[in-house]
């Protein structure tokens, strides 16, 4: 056999191989971006469908008889509009509030003038590293009047250690020069944030306000342990409410329906099931829909995570 | 003289009115930072709620030692510990899976493919562990699609109770864990695979480097880093398993299973009478474990690597 010939074998052994491991991994994670979609794809289809149907978990693959009467009885839902405006509200203030004090402490954090800087940067940072507990945080919370109080979800979340880390190694790599400049020209402290500075970590104030809103959007434990209000209630909360509480859907529903069994009636006739399904599809469809945008912020979000302090 | 004497104020007025700039967000961290761990002092009084504490309500260590003094206390705590530790250790026993996920998800030739499974198991990781419960219950209840599919296929003759049963509870708990984060912690591996140099991944290929000989011999290599920080991360946090996953998770039937210390926490706060006291007790013993183990993990990370973590 000459060298050529076994070069060859070796080659076509090895190219066998490396196809063998290209179908495997098209397979295998053709499989789990399967299992990590068809949930949400399952709950759209279901809540869309004949209410009958999905009851009996009939409908599995695509959409039967569809319909948008779910949608539609959920503005008739005792305060889940009130839930869903509360949502909103604190994933707007939250977030605004989070990112522009991200934005401030880090760039003061940077300034060689500020009186004390390392000490009270370190003061900032030290507070990623512990905890007081559940109960001495809700305790010092009701002292401070956060309980019952739409503050609650705003104050204890604004002020992110992580978050004002980036802004100040952000702010650290933009050109002292530009700051100087405008000082000379008579720019003092604020002005030098508010016009220089701003424009220019934006892309880092991108990223911050995408994972505060989204941490936002997903709180659920405040409520739990802070709000007793059912004004102040958010869709987490209550939508975890309708899983765990059968009780607090059936008065929903009785109160709905006192019709006859006609089955054009039961398609749409809201269920437990639907109305779970309907709430949780509601919550999602938000992230979902900012999702595309975000994906470019990912590996600069992670580092949110692994940012040394 | 005097001019630079006026600059000198200048410096110091100015250096003093940017701290007054910064004292309000100063006082924020303040209050709800560092002011909750004031709440540590209920842990040494007889606190029952409406009542405030005083010198009378003071007991000492009296609710420390009540852990390792009551028996039924014990007996619960060790149940805790073990929950604790097993969720915490099967997650450590497979954190080589979100690296190894970014090493076959790399392989992928096709670029609109690998971005296509990349947001597909990326997008769990921003829904909340409510809505991780929700689609649970959705899919897994009775007349969900797991089950309706089984039935269908003849495998099971009647609907199995995944939610509401004690089996496998921690392996069970990890799976939802890893279903919601691994697309995300692969990023980082991702990102780190990106940075190799491709001119060592050429020079093996001419020597006739296998994919599986590239993968074994050059990717992991060179990721080991990334993923020694991660280990070296879960270990800091072993005790703090967060309450919210099992919190949502829990019902009658697994309970004794899912309750880790957070959720302990919280639960014997909460239920019944609510014991204030014991809840932050335990709550200072985690702490205190948990910054040790964090200083550990930072001393194993200093010695091996070199730096550190914190």
């Amino acid at each position: 056999m000459t060298v050529h010939a076994q070069q060859a074998k070796r080659h076509i052994k090895r190219s066998f191989s490396d196809q063998l491991i290209n179908v495997l991994t098209y397979i295998v994670y053709a499989l789990f971006a399967f299992v990590c979609l068809y949930p949400f794809y399952y709950l759209i289809i279901n809540s869309i469908s004949a209410n009958d149907l999905s009851e009996r978990g009939k409908v599995l693959f695509w959409p039967q008889n569809i319909h948008f009467t779910n949608y539609k009885n959920l503005a008739g839902i005792p305060g889940l509009p009130d839930a869903a405006l509360m949502s909103v509200l604190r994933t707007v203030v939250g977030t605004a509030l989070t990112v522009i004090i991200a934005a401030f402490l880090g760039y003061m954090f940077t300034r060689q003038s500020l009186w004390k800087r390392k000490l009270w940067y370190r003061f900032v940072a030290v507070t990623m590293y512990f905890n007081a507990g559940v109960i001495p945080w809700y305790l010092a919370m009701k002292t401070l009047g956060m309980t019952n109080n739409f503050w609650g979800y705003i104050f204890p979340t604004i002020i992110q250690p992580f978050y004002i880390i980036l802004c100040k190694t952000y702010c650290e790599s933009v050109p002292q020069a530009l700051q100087d400049a405008a000082e000379i020209d008579g720019a003092g402290t604020l002005r030098v944030f508010f016009s220089i500075m701003l424009p220019v970590i934006k892309p880092i104030l991108a990223t911050i306000a995408i994972f505060a809103a989204v941490n936002q959007w997903n709180a659920f434990q405040d409520t739990l342990l802070l709000m007793r209000d059912k004004k102040l209630y958010t869709l987490q909360f209550v939508l975890y409410q309708y899983i765990n509480q059968a009780s607090s859907l059936k008065a929903i529903i009785s109160s709905g329906s006192t019709t006859t069994n006609m089955a054009a009636v039961l398609a749409t006739a809201a269920t437990a099931t639907s109305i779970r399904m309907t709430v949780t599809v509601v919550v999602v469809i938000p992230v979902m829909l900012i999702y595309p945008f975000f994906q470019r912020f990912f590996t600069k979000g992670i580092m949110i995570g692994a940012v040394k302090g | 003289m005097q001019k630079a004497e006026r600059r000198i104020n200048y410096k110091r007025r100015r250096s003093i009115r940017e701290f007054l700039y910064i004292l309000p967000f100063l006082i924020l961290v303040a209050l709800f930072s560092y002011f909750p761990l004031y709440g540590w002092i209920y842990a040494f009084h007889d606190y029952q709620p409406p009542f405030p504490i005083s010198s009378e309500t003071f007991v000492g260590f009296k609710w420390f030692n009540f852990i390792i003094s009551n028996p039924t206390r014990v007996k619960d705590i060790l149940r805790v510990l073990r929950n604790t530790f097993a969720m915490s250790g099967i997650s450590l026993l497979f954190s080589w899976f979100p690296m190894i996920f970014a090493v076959f998800l790399n392989e992928i030739r096709c670029k609109p493919y690998r971005k296509f499974v990349q947001t597909a198991t990326t997008l769990p990781n921003f829904i909340s562990w409510v809505l991780v419960f929700s689609i649970a219950f959705n899919v897994f209840s009775s007349t969900g699609a797991v089950n309706v599919v089984l039935q269908d296929l003849g495998l099971i003759s009647k609907p199995i109770a995944f939610l509401k049963s004690s089996d496998h509870v921690w392996f069970r708990m990890w799976l939802w864990l890893t279903w919601k984060n691994a697309g995300w912690a692969a990023i980082m591996y991702l990102a780190a695979i990106a940075g190799i140099d491709e001119q060592m991944i050429e020079a093996a290929k001419v020597d006739g480097a296998t994919r599986m000989q590239i993968i074994w011999k050059i990717t992991i290599p060179s990721i080991l880093p990334t993923f020694f920080v991660i280990v070296m991360l879960n270990i800091a946090s072993f005790l703090n398993n967060g309450m919210e996953q099992y919190y949502v998770f829990q019902n009658a039937f697994n309970k004794e299973y899912i309750e880790v210390l957070d959720l302990y926490v919280y639960n014997i706060a909460t239920s019944g009478t609510g014991n204030y006291p014991l809840s932050t007790a335990i709550s200072i013993l985690k702490s205190v474990v948990s910054v040790a183990l964090l200083a550990g993990a930072n001393g194993i990370s200093k010695l091996i690597r070199g730096e550190g973590f914190i």
